[in-house]
């Protein structure tokens, strides 16, 4: 009897049940599959848009005079000429420029890992006096465009000693980073008092506390930072502008826009010079996607 | 911990970014705002000028020409960029194969602006250009892409959409990937349509990411200068000439340290109002969950 009302009443508080014979199943389904083809088409043709000016790049470099200038073009090389590349290496100092930028961005990133992680976990954990304005300093410098500063910075480093040096570029991002340590805490912040209280207790003093509980637990967003400040470094052209000016000192960057310059008419050894610039990168990304992705959009979402 | 205690170890866990925070951010700051109000080459002796390098910089074509140039950019990449990758976010959120897709968007956005800049060089070189030969074949004469003073900026914006959309798509698809499917299993026993859901769903809860983006990506367009000093070194006539190509002009082509900074200050200035306006007008249209 009792089971009889509930499910009565069931039926009464749910009139629409009967809407799945009026919208079958099957027909929901052929239509996502035609919107889902027509997303696909989307984003296919997209990616090609995308891929293309990559595919031109690297055609373009493996082509002679006659090639590079067909019309109609020539989609695919032939014959393929591999000497613009040896040509282009020998033009300009891509190996020097590679171990530059991989060593001035590989310091950068590990100090900026160590320093910003370090200030943030001051700011999350340390109660000490000044933290809350000296945080809100740190805040604020988000919001200076480096642009904006360029010129103080630059007379700075002058004064140092350090123009057309790597020191130029390797002091300033390494010590400083407002948004790593904005960041950095964020994470820290949601790590659990009662990790760090067993620890204290122990009497673990608060660098031990730092090194071993709270750097294993933030690892993932320091792979995140260190790959945006990776990548941010590896790229970043007004700074080794303006303070560079030895060729061996060159960044890639650098590099290539002044190999730029002098072959801005020889099409397709400036391809050449920026398919090397490109390729090595790009197989870097291909192998670490993934990784490169995920730490790129975890700092945008959480910063 | 005692006081003292917390004391040193917290100064000591900051120091090097205090360090790196008062010689490379407050000083600067401060010695741009002096800077701004004297006339020096960088070598020889400074001279105290006041408000003059303000009142030049608004005497000064190339100035106005560099911030409409700069606007322009804005206006051009700022709602196509926007629009274009929240489209394509919406596709992929609804497809299998994300990180495919994903991959090969997101390819773009690790190259560095010298390398995409070389590159659309070579495509929209006017003669032999692969953009006009394809446009040709069609029937389309296209326009000397970087050389024609009405084509180079939307050339420059056209790249730069380019070049940001993959990491504004991924943005957007972590921010559609964290509305909960609970509010479209209600709109669809409320028998709502795919556009209804889009309007009253997606949209308000994808607001935040969508502020986040805006606010992002109108700092970094007030700040282009990569694509426009490797393509186009500001020309021809200036037209490509933006705000912060101003700044390095005159500091270190021209060596006006007093009258760049004052330029730098105004760029700041613009940035941080446009900004603060975008953050009054997100309590209209930006809405936070809970």
């Amino acid at each position: 009897m009792k089971a009889e009302t509930v499910h009565s009443t069931q039926q009464m508080n749910h009139p629409p049940q009967v809407k799945p014979f009026l919208n079958p199943p099957y027909h929901r389904k052929k239509r996502g599959r035609v919107t889902g083809l027509f997303f696909h088409l989307m984003l296919t043709a997209g990616a090609l848009l995308m891929v293309f000016p990559f595919f031109w790049t690297i055609t373009s470099a493996l082509k002679d005079n006659s090639q590079i200038f067909a019309s109609p073009p020539k989609w695919i090389p032939h014959p393929a000429v591999w000497s613009n590349f040896s040509d282009s290496l020998q033009a300009m100092p891509f190996a020097g420029a590679y171990w530059n930028s991989f060593y001035i961005t590989t310091v950068i990133v590990v100090c900026q890992l160590l320093t910003a992680s370090m200030a943030s976990y001051a700011f999350a954990k340390i109660r000490f006096p000044g933290a809350n304005v000296l945080f809100i300093l740190f805040l604020s410098t988000m919001m200076i465009p480096k642009q904006v500063t360029m010129i103080p910075v630059y007379l700075i480093i002058k004064n140092l000693g350090w123009v057309d040096s790597h020191l130029a570029l390797i002091v300033p991002n390494a010590l400083l980073n407002g948004f790593g340590v904005f960041l950095l805490r964020q994470f820290i912040m949601g790590i659990p008092k009662e990790l760090e209280e067993a620890a204290i207790i122990d009497g673990a003093s608060p660098f031990r506390i730092y090194w071993n509980i709270i750097l294993p637990l933030i690892r993932p967003a320091l792979a995140a930072f260190g790959i945006f400040t990776f990548l941010a470094t590896w790229n970043n052209f007004l700074e080794p502008l303006i303070y560079l000016s030895t060729p061996e000192k060159f960044t890639v960057p650098v590099l290539l826009n002044s190999f730029k310059g002098l072959y801005v008419t020889d099409w397709s050894l400036m391809m050449a010079g920026t398919t090397i610039s490109v390729i090595p990168v790009l197989a870097v990304y291909l192998i670490a996607q993934k990784y490169i992705i995920e730490g790129i959009t975890m700092t945008g979402i959480k910063g | 911990m005692v006081q003292k205690q917390r004391m040193f170890w917290g100064y000591l866990f900051i120091a090097p970014q205090l360090i790196g925070l008062c010689v490379f951010a407050l000083l600067p700051l401060l010695g741009v705002v002096g800077l701004s109000m004297t006339e020096w080459d960088g070598f020889g002796k400074v001279k105290f000028v006041g408000w003059n390098n303000f009142i030049q910089q608004i005497d000064n074509d190339a100035f106005w020409m560099a911030l409409w140039n700069t606007v322009y950019y804005t206006l051009m990449v700022i709602p196509a960029s926007i629009t274009l990758s929240l489209l394509l976010a919406l596709a992929l959120n609804k497809v299998r194969g994300k990180a495919i897709y994903r991959l090969f968007y997101f390819m773009p956005v690790v190259t560095s602006s010298v390398s995409i800049g070389v590159i659309w060089i070579w495509i929209l070189n006017g003669d032999f250009g692969i953009l006009n030969q394809i446009l040709k074949q069609i029937g389309i004469e296209g326009p000397d892409w970087l050389t024609d003073t009405d084509w180079v900026m939307p050339s420059i914006a056209m790249l730069s959409v380019w070049w940001g959309l993959g990491y504004n798509m991924v943005i957007f698809l972590a921010g559609l990937q964290g509305i909960s499917r609970s509010y479209y299993e209600a709109a669809d026993i409320d028998g709502a349509n795919a556009l209804q859901k889009f309007w009253h769903i997606t949209l308000p809860l994808l607001s935040p990411t969508t502020f986040f983006i805006t606010i992002m990506a109108v700092i970094t367009s007030f700040q282009v200068f990569d694509q426009a000093y490797v393509m186009t070194q500001g020309g021809p006539a200036k037209a490509s000439y933006t705000m912060v190509y101003h700044i390095y002009d005159q500091a270190f082509v021209h060596y006006q340290m007093g009258a760049s900074s004052a330029a730098a200050l105004i760029l700041f200035l613009i940035i941080l109002v446009f900004t603060l306006i975008q953050f009054r007008m997100s309590k209209r249209w930006v809405h936070y969950e809970g």
